[in-house]
């Protein structure tokens, strides 16, 4: 494949990710703070996210095991994932971490422990995403090419 | 106004246009300590400082922060016997385990050798009384997280020594101009205030508490100032 036409798939990978829902705005930002001297910025940040949700993750599911569960403590790891989701832009998860955190407030143990399996969901979902589209913008730099800036006019 | 669309609300008014240069010196870069829990916000931060060309010291917590300021958070004397690299602004998370930004907001405020530093808070919850509370204790802005790139530009108009004398016309104003949304907002906001910052309310989680420590009344994000339980925990720290 040619580095014009793995340019183009980028786009519109990327704006699919848009449309769906997985990103927002705020990843517009991230992609601001990127340059030459912050090449790989974006790539930095999101990992980061998602190495530090992992352990989140397994602290909310031994929360939601204990015999008398603390929903202040399950909250405040909802709290936790859902600002640092809505930092990097993606906002399928922040989403599922809101309708989770309402379920907190009524202490409603079985809706959490439904709201915790959509967040893991989207949570692998926008892992995947990130990586696809982390992979095809690292083909196109060994091709040679340059990262399109992400267009917003259109969607 | 559409209260959905407003994402910060200053203390007074600034206008970012006429200010070119950076104080102290225009050789110098402003240096800004940025106060957040979180691994990630950190990051952003730090780099949406620097970009905008601040000089940045990031820190985890509102005890790290005081620390690094020269105040230790046991004393109450103030003096400096800590590292005390000049700090022109400091943003901190408001929701934060152990001293929230609010207490660190007000440990600042209450320092005759800090006070003058202009903080700003970032929250990731629009709450009316936590907003009304820290532009009371002093801080210059509440920005609602995520911090954009136009956020952190806007700081640079903190930095001036002498903004406090000039905008002390456009303060009292501007303080009457909160006063009127405020109220506009609360006849909307009365059957549906976030119970989260209500002590009172009907027993619902705290918007961020932590139960690792116990809570205390000051630094919970859930106190709320009018209690006087509050007030009587605000007084025994008081210097």
């Amino acid at each position: 494949m040619e580095v014009g036409q793995m340019q183009r798939r980028l786009v519109e990978f990327t704006k699919s990710l848009f449309v769906e829902g997985f990103l927002d705005g705020q990843f517009l930002q991230l992609q601001q703070l990127q340059d030459d001297s912050n090449p790989d910025f974006v790539v930095e940040v999101v990992s980061l996210f998602f190495q530090d949700s992992e352990k989140l993750l397994n602290d909310l599911t031994s929360a939601l095991e204990q015999q008398d569960v603390d929903f202040k403590k399950v909250d405040a790891h909802v709290h936790q994932l859902k600002g640092s989701s809505s930092s990097i832009g993606a906002q399928r998860v922040k989403n599922a971490c809101v309708v989770f955190r309402s379920f907190c407030e009524e202490q409603n143990l079985q809706e959490c422990m439904r709201c915790l399996q959509l967040v893991k969901q989207e949570f692998y979902l926008a892992k995947n995403k990130f990586e696809t589209l982390f992979t095809m913008e690292q083909q196109i730099v060994a091709a040679g090419g340059s990262i399109p800036a992400t267009e917003i006019t259109s969607f | 106004m559409d209260r959905d669309d407003v994402v910060s609300w200053q203390r007074r008014t600034h206008d970012v246009d006429a200010f070119d240069s950076l104080h102290p010196s225009d050789t110098e870069e402003a240096h800004v300590l940025a106060v957040d829990d979180s691994l990630v916000d950190r990051k952003v931060i730090e780099r949406l400082l620097r970009i905008s060309s601040f000089r940045v010291t990031t820190v985890e917590s509102g005890s790290r922060a005081l620390q690094f300021l020269g105040l230790d958070e046991d004393k109450s004397s103030g003096h400096f016997d800590g590292l005390n690299l000049k700090v022109d602004l400091i943003i901190t998370d408001y929701c934060m385990p152990g001293m929230s930004g609010y207490d660190l907001l007000k440990r600042v405020k209450e320092s005759s050798a800090l006070r003058e530093i202009p903080v700003v808070i970032m929250s990731s919850e629009k709450v009316l009384a936590r907003i009304d509370r820290c532009l009371e204790e002093g801080a210059e802005e509440f920005i609602v997280k995520p911090v954009k790139l136009s956020d952190v530009k806007r700081l640079k108009a903190y930095m001036r020594r002498d903004s406090r004398e000039s905008n002390k016309s456009e303060t009292g104003n501007r303080a009457n101009a909160n006063r009127k949304l405020r109220e506009e907002e609360e006849e909307e906001e009365d059957n549906n205030y976030d119970e989260s910052d209500l002590s009172a309310s009907s027993p619902s989680p705290p918007a961020c508490s932590v139960s690792s420590s116990p809570p205390s009344t000051s630094s919970s994000c859930s106190s709320f100032p009018s209690s006087a339980a509050a007030l009587a925990a605000m007084d025994e720290r008081r210097l």
